[in-house]
């Protein structure tokens, strides 16, 4: 396929992590006071922000509102120096409008959303910096906004890509570089503790032969993400409940 | 287990973009020693029992390479002295990007575990990683990493001493300095305990002898000035073709000019060699000249000697004739070169240790080696590497690489050839044989439910004689009264080479079998080839059938595609199966079966020449063996049956079936085959000889020149027609493999058989094309399951690529091996023979003789000075000589031997004996024999 090797002859990759590891995930909580929750991921240096409002009423067009369900709104978008070349993103764009669909697409998957009916929730994710994988960064950031807004969730909805190198070996959550060298990339989107999917994107097309390997691939770190979430969703409980003094012993909340 | 760090990259593309790229520090990377403790294991090839002995050190050691000793001493590297090596990863990138042959060389030096090669990975290790300076030129980085990466060692495993060999000076001072033991390859070499030949292999970058002589060559320019002066339009690239009779001329293909440019004389040709991409400078046009008709050869001997005005004169007296000028120009620099290893001999007459060593290919120059074993390598060939070519020096600078074995010895000349057209023959590796079907091989209940019995069928195959990889067999029977089941049955392959196995990598690199004249290189193992897949009469084997039903007029009704299991009633050669069809007493099913298909077989063949198939000709000879000493006895024109047409026509009938049907099902990644229509340009030669004997040659379509090649005959000269063809021949572009999402509909056309769909189906056992189809319609027809790389259509594409650069490396390869032989069968002979000239030129005419498939030149005159009474006649191309005239195609007598004066080279002498020219032709042998040659009609592209 490419010409270039993605994993090296001692079995390392571009930047130097194996077929099965994660780029470093660094991930806060409420980091805005405005929204009802918010959140900031970045995942190498694939930099994500989401904000989440609500649950309010419907605003707008108040005909969308439903008797049994909330109205989740999602709004993606790229910052102008989010990619090496500068460039004018306006919203609403076909890629926007898509990445939009698929991210209401997920969190409905994982929202409660009968609680709350004729309402609506609004979830925006801005993109800082793109390098590789920015929907599943996406994804999680808008996971990670929705705890802060305190949206019950059923479980964490977690995101991760997957491809295949040197046309045999599996490979996990795709860089940038990666995803310009090498060939299809797997996108899918999770509920890692009851192990569905949610959603699964395919760049092009993947051979039947490789398919499963990589989709088992994309799970793993579907569900490694999940633990990383999970221990910063933790401290985040700790740092609050400290300020708060709800946790006054200082000591660590276990589960 | 890690920690990160970020750098940044600025790349240009187009304009200045900012990358940002991670990169990942680890700890958990080995360091390779199995006595270390404090790394992570994993696999690694270092031993200590491997021990290096050098003098310059007390004992035992690790090397530590720079990219510039793997670059420049790879020879050196393969072999089995030097162990323990330690390969940084920065040296392995530096390697991968400089040079990719190279890198894979080393790539199999490291793989082999009894070399003891490790590849450390310094840049991701966290005691080794350094971070590139703002200021710091990649070079100056990578030499600190290499440094980093030693001094790593030397504190990590205290008890064992490492070594730092580099090529660079300051490298190695700083490296001296930090408390690096650091030499030279030379100085490392030289203090080997067991250095053997070892020396003689050590690149040369200068010859020190001649450290001061002067400049002989101008020199080249940079790739700035390169790149500049090609944006500014004063510049052109392109790729440098040697002339193969003028050592002092040669041609560049450029784009912008539809004409080749000539390049002439020593310092216009500037130490380019024959594949180089070198950028040239277009001189005026009141300098541009017309190719040389003239032969040069370079016949210096001594090594040292740099003196070149002689034969510059030579050429430069020769006077251009205005009217055939072409583009002229000179070297300026050199884009890329394309040095490989070369074969040949050393030549004699050199005293000393440096000596000339004589290629076999005659469009590369001689190259001064270095060497102290002359002696035993005199009469050896050998092969030799080149390593600089200085400004100073007459010759390349190159050193010797090993001995193939004693000249003229047919094993060793069959080496050359292999070599010399790059054919992988290595005998096939235990991985690859363990692929193999285990023998006995039976039929199993299961392979029979899957597969169509067709073991009651009469299927028989025909084949030349002494054939064991019998692939194709054939079989045909009424079944009601105006109709006709033909099927063609060919051995599946694909049943036994599965992908991903050693054995299909080692049959997608081999791509075809070659066949010498004394010896086949196989494609896959014997066992396979002469066996379980070669359909033997009376054996039962496993078959790809295609089966259609036809009319008595050949027209297909119904075509199916399946696999079977059939049971082949008689091998027969081409001659048997003619002799069973024209004997009208044998009336068995085998006799009506092959009737039938003759009678088909001629609609067919008719059929596809109203089309517009062109029949082609190139003299073509078998060369007959002494079984016992193998030594040529007799060199006969291949016998041609109605029966070689008529398999001929089946196959191409089942290849169009086949071809039709994996385009229908795989639009993107079908292997098909087409043939270029060849311009005009290419044509005119043919056109120009058909002019001057005054035949219309039509070249508007394939068909119109299939149809003025059946009307340009004469009576007197029957063998004029086969000529043209012949001609026609050299004209047409090659036949290429290619994968059809890389091309345009329009572009699938295979001009020579004139059908708009082709593929190779019936040969799987020789080409590896057939496996490929094999595999596709196998898919189509439900037998089989795909793999990714089938569907991918890059990976076809570069398969492809392989198998064209395969097939046409067979073919010379077979070629050269005919020429070889034919060469022995005339050591020592004199013969006269009929013959026909080819062409006419200046000095010269080029005279064919078809008893033996032999093209040579009949010199008008002595080698320097030209006769005078012969006259040329550009306008029409003759020759004449008082009232003897000849023209292109005229029948001549010539007498033939051997000149072995120059054992690399044996040239054919011709001399005239008809027509008689008075102090000029011989006088005919005594035993005058001329038989009528006879016309072969085989097709054959060049």
């Amino acid at each position: 396929m490419s010409r270039k090797e993605l994993i090296s002859k001692v079995g390392l990759r571009l930047d130097g992590r194996r077929a099965d590891e994660l780029r470093r995930i660094r991930c806060k909580l409420g980091v805005f006071s405005e929204p009802d929750g918010s959140a900031y991921i970045e995942q190498g240096l694939t930099k994500v922000l989401a904000a989440v409002y609500g649950p309010h009423q419907v605003r707008g067009n108040r005909l969308k509102a439903q008797a049994d369900a909330v109205i989740i709104n999602c709004q993606f978008s790229m910052a102008v120096f989010s990619t090496s070349e500068r460039k004018k993103r306006p919203r609403g764009d076909r890629k926007s409008t898509e990445l939009s669909l698929h991210l209401r697409q997920a969190l409905i998957a994982a929202i409660e959303v009968e609680k709350y009916p004729w309402s609506q929730i609004d979830v925006y994710v801005e993109v800082l910096h793109a390098d590789g994988g920015i929907f599943p960064a996406c994804v999680n950031a808008a996971t990670l906004a929705l705890i802060d807004a305190g949206i019950p969730i059923k479980e964490y909805v977690c995101a991760c890509t997957a491809s295949i190198a040197n046309n045999n070996q599996a490979m996990v959550d795709i860089s940038h570089e990666e995803e310009i060298l090498g060939g299809p990339t797997l996108t899918i989107v999770a509920l890692p503790m009851s192990e569905k999917i949610v959603l699964m994107e395919m760049s092009q097309r993947f051979h039947l032969d490789h398919l499963k390997s990589v989709l088992e691939k994309a799970l793993e770190g579907c569900k490694n993400t999940k633990n990383i979430l999970d221990q910063a969703v933790q401290n985040h409980i700790v740092d609050v409940g400290a300020s708060t003094g709800w946790a006054s012993t200082g000591e660590k909340v276990k589960r | 287990m890690h920690t990160t760090k970020i750098f940044i990259k600025k790349n240009k593309i187009g304009n200045y973009l900012k990358h940002a790229r991670e990169h990942y520090i680890r700890d958990d990377i080995y360091c390779g020693f199995e006595s270390c403790d404090k790394c992570t294991r994993a696999t690694s090839n270092l031993s200590s029992k491997h021990v290096n002995k050098c003098n310059l050190l007390k004992n035992n050691h690790y090397l530590i390479l720079d990219t510039n000793v793997i670059l420049d001493q790879i020879d050196v590297l393969d072999e089995n002295v030097i162990g323990n090596v330690i390969i940084l990863n920065t040296v392995l990138k530096e390697v991968k990007h400089r040079n990719m042959p190279i890198y894979k060389r080393l790539i199999s030096i490291i793989e082999n575990p009894s070399r003891h090669f490790y590849i450390f990975v310094n840049d991701f290790n966290k005691g080794t990683y350094l971070k590139q300076e703002l200021t710091e030129l990649i070079n100056d980085y990578n030499d600190r990493c290499i440094r980093k990466a030693c001094s790593w060692y030397i504190e990590h495993i205290p008890d064992e001493t490492f070594v730092l060999l580099t090529e660079d000076k300051n490298n190695r001072a700083i490296a001296q300095q930090e408390d690096i033991p650091a030499y030279s390859i030379v100085e490392y070499v030289q203090n080997l305990t067991a250095n053997e030949n070892l020396i003689d292999k050590l690149a040369k970058k200068e010859f020190q002898e001649k450290f001061n002589a002067a400049d002989i060559f101008p020199p080249h320019l940079t790739i700035v000035e390169i790149d500049k002066g090609i944006k500014d339009g004063r510049l052109h690239q392109g790729t440098f073709r040697a002339s193969r009779d003028n050592f002092l001329e040669g041609s560049v293909n450029i784009q912008s000019f539809e004409e080749d440019v000539i390049l002439r004389g020593y310092s216009n040709l500037n130490r380019v060699i024959d594949g180089d991409v070198v950028a040239i400078e277009v001189f005026q046009k009141d300098q541009w000249v017309s190719p040389s008709e003239l032969v040069l050869e370079d016949d210096t001997v001594n090594a040292l000697d740099d003196n070149l005005e002689r034969k510059e004169l030579e050429i430069s007296k020769q006077r251009t004739s205005k009217k055939n000028i072409k583009p002229t120009g000179r070297v300026v620099g050199i884009i890329k070169r394309k040095w490989r290893q070369y074969c040949g001999i050393l030549q004699e007459g050199s005293a000393a240790v440096y000596h000339l060593f004589l290629p076999a290919d005659r469009k590369i120059p001689k190259i001064r080696i270095e060497t102290r074993q002359a002696e035993t390598l005199k009469t050896q060939k050998i092969i030799v590497a080149i390593d600089s070519w200085p400004r100073n020096s007459r010759y390349p600078n190159g050193h010797f690489v090993r001995a193939l074995g004693k000249i003229g010895d047919m094993k060793t000349e069959n080496e050359v050839i292999l070599l010399e057209h790059d054919v992988p023959h290595s005998q096939f590796s235990e991985e690859v044989l363990s692929c193999l079907p285990k023998l006995p091989w039976l039929i199993t209940e299961e392979d029979e439910k899957v597969r169509v019995d067709l073991r009651g069928i009469d299927i028989c195959s025909v084949d030349p004689p002494g054939c064991t990889d019998i692939d194709d067999a054939l079989h045909c029977r009424p079944i009601s009264d105006d109709k006709l089941e033909v099927g063609v049955h060919i051995a599946d392959v694909s049943h036994f080479i599965r992908p991903y196995t050693a054995l299909d990598t080692e049959a997608a690199s081999r791509s075809t079998t070659v066949y010498l004249v004394n010896k086949r290189i196989d494609m896959v193992p014997d066992l396979l080839s002469s066996n379980l897949c070669s359909l033997r009469g009376g054996e039962e084997r496993f078959a790809f059938s295609c089966i259609w039903e036809m009319d008595h007029n050949a027209n297909i009704l119904n075509t199916k595609f399946h696999k079977s299991i059939i049971k082949s009633k008689r091998a027969m050669t081409y001659e048997e199966a003619q002799l069973t069809i024209d004997d009208k007493t044998q009336t068995g099913s085998l006799a009506e079966s092959l009737r039938n298909l003759n009678k088909l077989a001629k609609f067919l063949k008719k059929r596809r020449m109203d089309n517009g198939a062109l029949v082609l000709a190139s003299p073509e000879v078998k060369i007959m063996m002494d079984s016992e000493t193998h030594d040529p006895i007799d060199v006969e024109v291949k016998k041609l049956f109605e029966t070689n047409s008529m398999v001929e026509e089946f196959m191409l009938l089942a290849n169009i079936s086949v071809a039709e049907k994996i385009l229908n099902d795989f639009p993107d990644c079908a292997v098909l085959r087409r043939h270029p229509e060849p311009p005009a340009l290419n044509l005119e030669p043919l056109v120009k000889a058909g002019k001057h004997l005054g035949f219309e040659i039509n070249i508007e379509s394939g068909k119109k020149l299939a149809e003025s090649l059946d009307q340009a005959t004469r009576d007197d000269n029957p063998y004029l027609n086969t000529m043209l063809r012949i001609l026609a021949t050299r004209c047409m572009l090659q036949a290429v493999y290619f994968a059809s999402g890389t091309f345009q509909k329009h572009e699938f056309f295979h001009y020579g058989l004139a059908v708009p769909l082709y593929t190779h189906f019936t040969s799987p056992i020789r080409r590896y094309a057939d496996i490929l189809v094999h595999r596709l319609l196998a898919v189509s027809c439900g037998a089989d399951a795909t793999y990714p790389d089938l569907m991918e259509k890059k990976k076809t594409a570069e398969l492809c690529q392989n198998m064209n650069y395969r097939h046409r490396m067979a073919q010379y390869a077979g070629r050269a091996s005919v020429a070889l032989n034919t060469h022995l069968f005339f050591r020592g002979k004199i013969q006269d023979e009929k013959g026909y000239i080819l062409y006419v030129r200046k000095n010269a005419l080029q005279v064919l003789i078809p008893k033996y498939g032999l093209e040579s030149t009949l010199y008008l005159g002595k080698k320097d000075e030209k006769l005078d009474i012969f006259t040329y006649n550009e306008e029409d191309q003759t020759q004449r000589c008082a009232d003897v005239v000849f023209h292109a195609f005229d029948p001549v007598t010539i007498r033939l031997s051997m000149d072995s004066k120059n054992i690399q080279h044996e040239k054919f002498v011709l001399q005239l004996v008809f027509p008689v020219i008075e102090g000029f032709s011989v006088p005919p042998l005594e035993d005058v024999e001329m038989p009528e040659p006879e016309i072969p009609h085989k097709k054959r592209k060049k």
